[in-house]
């Protein structure tokens, strides 16, 4: 959509309908920009839209104010269709002070709508944005709607009356900012009103009172002062029946993992350490004490796997969380539960890398690490959840696949996943997959490391069984006996039969789906949180008639059994990814096929536009590479094009 | 023992089929065979099934121990130990847990988690064996080796203080710490039983000789002619009295302005004013000067210095559990999945 402002003085007529929105708040990250765009997007998910979002926020808790260091952003895509992602660029920029101003307006759409706090617009502020003159003046903002409204100003007399002071005053301001959008999208303010009464009105009655103050005014202000002659008004989507709720990625997975301890029928022991973005889930879990749930935060990364070891050894779901350098610290005690077979799930929801990088900035380039970070011959099972919601199912598949098989599971988010939020039809928890509990030995023929012969996996015998009582440990197992040896000859085939046990967990996962023709010219093969961008990029390359299907890999070792035989059909593969080319690298590896890579190292995601340019690139170029091999045939020894790598 | 449930085991029990390998000579052996001795008692007395007991090692010679013993039993990595022992009691409070460590292992690669294991008070109950070197890995200083001390790694001699391990359980709150010796079977299986009855973190320093890189480390106060005056035999309740005959007794310091809190003097006549040992003493400034105390200047203390009651790790979370689920009832998982704003579509 677009919108344009024509400045009439007639009241608001009825509302002009749009498909979607996408808004953009901006501010200070002391400015409540997070809280304000969760809000409204709770506020459009109840509404009945389907909903994408992308939370982006500085590591620093509180940079200097009003730089551009500082500035924290939510973007929403609101809408009546089916949509994956949080859109490319925003309709609506919401802008708390010239710093947001200056760093997100050049996403902005042409003639798109720019909502500013003219209070914040002062030279001193313009300083500290860098920035020389005022944008509302020079020029920069020609050709968008701009609206620069005296947010502090009115919300400061708006909330007087509740007496907080000045600071806790001056705080309300981004819900006078809320309650000015919702105007503009035709809706009340009861649903925001309700979740602010939720958070504070027990607590902190004037807070709540305050905020609900400044949220009414700002709807007031728009409506008295016509914004717009015409407000928007998008329709609810045609989403399949059920019951819905908005859910983030990191929720979604703390969820998934406590079903998956009601499905196994075992206690859930969480153990982790804080660490950005992955800390919400130790958050959620440890709330959870009601559900018999042991999650506690330990001394340091390593302690933290060591527990979870420790569980499983136990019996019970041993489960960690961490992010990018704090599984470097894990990596041995994650050998260890290579070597010792024992059911744990490891959580990494992935950042921007080496080192401390980007800790709030996403990126996927952990795949090689939880593939091979290890010292010597080190199989896991990985799995990639492919949105937030998903990551409810494949927390459950994480458990199941390490309960039945017997092994470690990495259980690859990252920060896009994490924070973004989506609308998830809430599963009935007779709706989820059974777990088949493997059958124990009897004490006459129990071998530690004797293994069913369907998944290779050894018997999960726990402490506290009688007549069962065994050492396992780090040193090499005999095969059978798991008695510790060193024999050349042992030691290979023990290397064999942890690789073949994670191997037949292809059998034991669903095959891969095809969106689109299942062959054809071109491939777009994704892995994890890029579903949204590439599956909307083929969607509209397809509608434009183009020969281009996807698919994305939700399990990444092992692959799905028809990974290879899907390769083949097409033409080209694509792979775009968060990193350099590590999926890439594995398919080369494994399928000696060609395929091709979008890289971005930007700890942003994929925008729809950059997949689908690149769809476009590969198609045309197929089609030039087409016509030089006809004309190569035709005079031979003529020059070949030589297929494009990235 | 409780007749309702007699566990009646023998040291044989607790023998696996596995050939020891410690080096000929090494303490090890010694602590092995009265862990197997007593385990059979401890069993009894705490009620404890044997499928019920665990031990968990990190990596080093001591380390090789759960291999020995009938029991469940994980060798895990270097120094990480206490944080196996932390999942698995947490998981399963109703395990016996064994954590066997040494001075490398303990206090130097997983010393962070010593510290925590300690000051959680999960009930575990941690071997240190000390030998005061680095023995698997052939002869390299380790974090209690003496100033001075040379070896492979340090052929100048040791240039970082020594730690003391009792010093540093005290100071993480342990609410058990004793120290022991492998070569007095008798003194080492009471100082077992008595940390098997703790609940609660048992912190058992147990000094041990490595023949081979750190032979006689433990000499000078524990040969023969010499134990007497250089040991000090705590029990609770008795005055701290050493020497041949007890000839001897700790003291308070006289001046107000000695460094010292306590002074050596003759039995005899100091009967009266004799330090008597309070093992759930509060004055900590008392009980970590006791803990440091050392040769020459002082007796070296042994047994139970610190012995005293306090909620465990795991206790406290299934207690939070139960106050949970009275307050809010057992977690459902249908209203946990609906909880927050929903909205349905028809």
């Amino acid at each position: 959509m677009s919108h344009s402002d024509a400045g009439r003085e007639e009241p608001p007529e009825s509302p002009e309908l749009v498909e979607s929105v996408i808004i953009r708040f901006a501010g200070d990250s002391g400015d409540g920009i997070q809280t304000t765009g969760a809000l409204f997007t709770q506020d459009a998910a109840v509404s009945g839209h389907d909903i994408s979002t992308l939370p982006d926020f500085p590591a620093e808790i509180r940079a200097p104010a009003g730089t551009v260091a500082g500035v924290s952003s939510f973007q929403l895509n609101f809408s009546s269709r089916d949509i994956h992602t949080p859109g490319d660029r925003p309709d609506v920029l919401v802008a708390m002070n010239p710093a947001a101003l200056k760093t997100h307006l050049t996403d902005l759409i042409p003639g798109g709508m720019v909502i500013v706090n003219e209070d914040s617009f002062t030279p001193q502020s313009f300083k500290k944005a860098g920035i020389e003159s005022d944008p509302r003046e020079d020029g920069s903002l020609e050709g968008y709607a701009v609206h620069s409204l005296p947010v502090t100003s009115v919300t400061m007399r708006a909330v007087e009356p509740v007496g907080l002071g000045k600071k806790n005053s001056e705080r309300c301001k981004n819900m006078f900012m809320l309650g000015v959008v919702c105007w503009l999208y035709d809706r009340d303010t009861d649903v925001i009103e309700r979740l602010i009464d939720a958070k504070y009105a027990s607590s902190d009655p004037l807070t709540a009172q305050a905020n609900r103050l400044a949220l009414q005014a700002g709807h007031s202000y728009a409506d008295t002062a016509r914004l717009v002659p015409h407000r928007y008004h998008v329709d609810q989507a045609q989403l399949p029946p059920g019951r819905y709720r908005r859910i983030t990625g990191n929720s979604a997975a703390a969820l998934g993992f406590v079903a998956a301890s009601k499905l196994a029928g075992r206690t859930l022991v969480f153990a982790s350490y804080p660490i950005t973005p992955a800390s919400d889930i130790l958050h959620e879990l440890a709330r959870l004490r009601n559900f018999g749930i042991k999650a506690g935060q330990c001394e340091d990364e390593i302690a933290a796997m060591g527990a979870a070891i420790g569980a499983a050894y136990a019996g019970a779901l041993g489960l960690t969380a961490t992010s990018g350098p704090g599984l470097c610290l894990k990596s041995e005690a994650i050998g260890l539960a290579v070597m010792t077979e024992l059911p744990v799930v490891i959580v990494n929801v992935q950042r921007g890398g080496p080192s401390t990088g980007l800790p709030t900035k996403t990126e996927q380039a952990d795949l090689l690490q939880a593939m091979f970070g290890r010292n010597g011959e080190s199989p896991v099972a990985i799995v990639a959840p492919q949105s937030p919601s998903d990551c409810f199912d494949m927390a459950i598949e994480a458990f199941r696949i390490a309960t039945r098989h017997m092994c470690p599971v990495f259980f690859l988010s990252d920060g896009y996943l994490a924070n973004g939020s989506e609308p998830w039809r809430v599963p009935s928890p007779e709706d989820l997959p059974q777990f088949s509990a493997p059958g124990l030995p009897d004490a006459e023929d129990f071998q530690p490391y004797g293994r069913d012969p369907e998944t290779l996996a050894r018997p999960w015998v726990t402490p506290g069984m009688p007549g069962l009582e065994h050492r396992i440990g780090g040193l090499e197992k005999q095969d059978g006996s798991g008695e510790v040896c060193y024999e050349p000859g042992n030691h290979e085939r023990m290397v064999q039969l942890r690789a073949e046990k994670i191997s037949r967990i292809a059998d034991d996962i669903p095959a891969l789906d095809v969106f689109g023709p299942d062959q054809g010219r071109l491939l777009v093969l994704g892995w994890g949180s890029t579903y949204g961008a590439i599956r909307t990029a083929v969607e509209r390359s397809q509608s434009s008639g183009a020969s281009v299907s996807c698919a994305q890999l939700r399990y990444l070792n092992p692959f799905p059994s028809n990974l290879g035989e899907i390769l083949d059909r097409f033409d080209q593969v694509l792979v775009p990814e968060l990193n350099t080319g590590q999926l890439r690298l594995l398919l080369r590896a494994r399928f000696l096929k060609d395929v091709q890579g979008l890289n971005k190292i930007q700890g942003q995601p994929f925008r729809t536009w950059e997949v689908q340019k690149k769809i476009d690139s590969m198609l045309d170029h197929q089609v030039c590479k087409l016509r030089q091999d006809t004309a190569d045939a035709v005079s031979p020894g003529g020059d070949t094009q030589q297929g494009g790598g990235s | 023992m409780n007749d309702t449930f007699p566990l009646k085991y023998t040291r044989d029990d607790f023998r696996s089929d596995q050939v020891v390998r410690w080096c000929p000579g090494c303490g090890d052996y010694s602590i092995l065979a009265q862990v197997q001795r007593v385990m059979p008692r401890i069993c009894a007395e705490t009620q404890t099934p044997r499928e019920n007991v665990v031990f968990i090692s990190g990596i080093g010679c001591s380390s090789r121990f759960p291999y020995y013993m009938d029991t469940y039993g994980f060798h895990s990595i270097h120094g990480r130990a206490p944080a196996l022992a932390l999942g698995l009691k947490i998981a399963r409070p109703e395990m016996q847990v064994w954590v066997i460590t040494g001075d490398g292992d303990g206090l130097s690669i997983g010393g962070n988690h010593l510290i925590h294991a300690i000051r959680r008070n999960i009930d575990v109950k941690i071997l240190l064996f000390n030998n005061r070197i680095y023995g698997l890995t052939k002869g390299q200083y380790s974090p209690t080796s003496e100033l001075g001390k040379k070896t492979k790694s340090s052929p100048y001699g040791v240039i970082a203080q020594p730690v003391n391990a009792l010093g540093l359980a005290l100071a993480s709150r342990a609410t058990f710490i004793a120290r022991t010796l492998d070569t007095d079977a008798k003194h080492l299986q009471r100082v077992l039983l008595q940390a098997a009855h703790h609940r609660g973190t048992a912190f058992v320093e147990i000094l041990q000789n490595c023949n081979i890189f750190n032979d006689g480390a433990f000499d000078n106060i524990k040969a023969r002619d010499v134990r007497d005056d250089r040991l000090l035999f705590l029990e609770h309740g008795k005055p701290m009295r050493f020497g041949a005959d007890g000839s001897k007794v700790l003291i308070p310091s006289g001046a107000a302005h000695d460094t010292h809190f306590a002074a050596v003097a003759e039995a005899g006549a100091n009967m009266e004013r004799a330090l008597v040992h309070d093992e759930a003493s509060e004055n900590e400034g008392f009980m970590y000067a006791l803990a440091n105390m050392d040769y020459p200047e002082f007796p070296v203390p042994m047994g139970v210095l610190r012995a005293v009651e306090q909620a465990t790790y795991e206790d406290l979370v299934e207690h939070q559990i139960e106050e949970a689920r009275e307050r809010q009832g057992p977690g459902d998982l249908q209203a946990l999945l609906d909880a927050g704003e929903c909205w349905t579509v028809e």
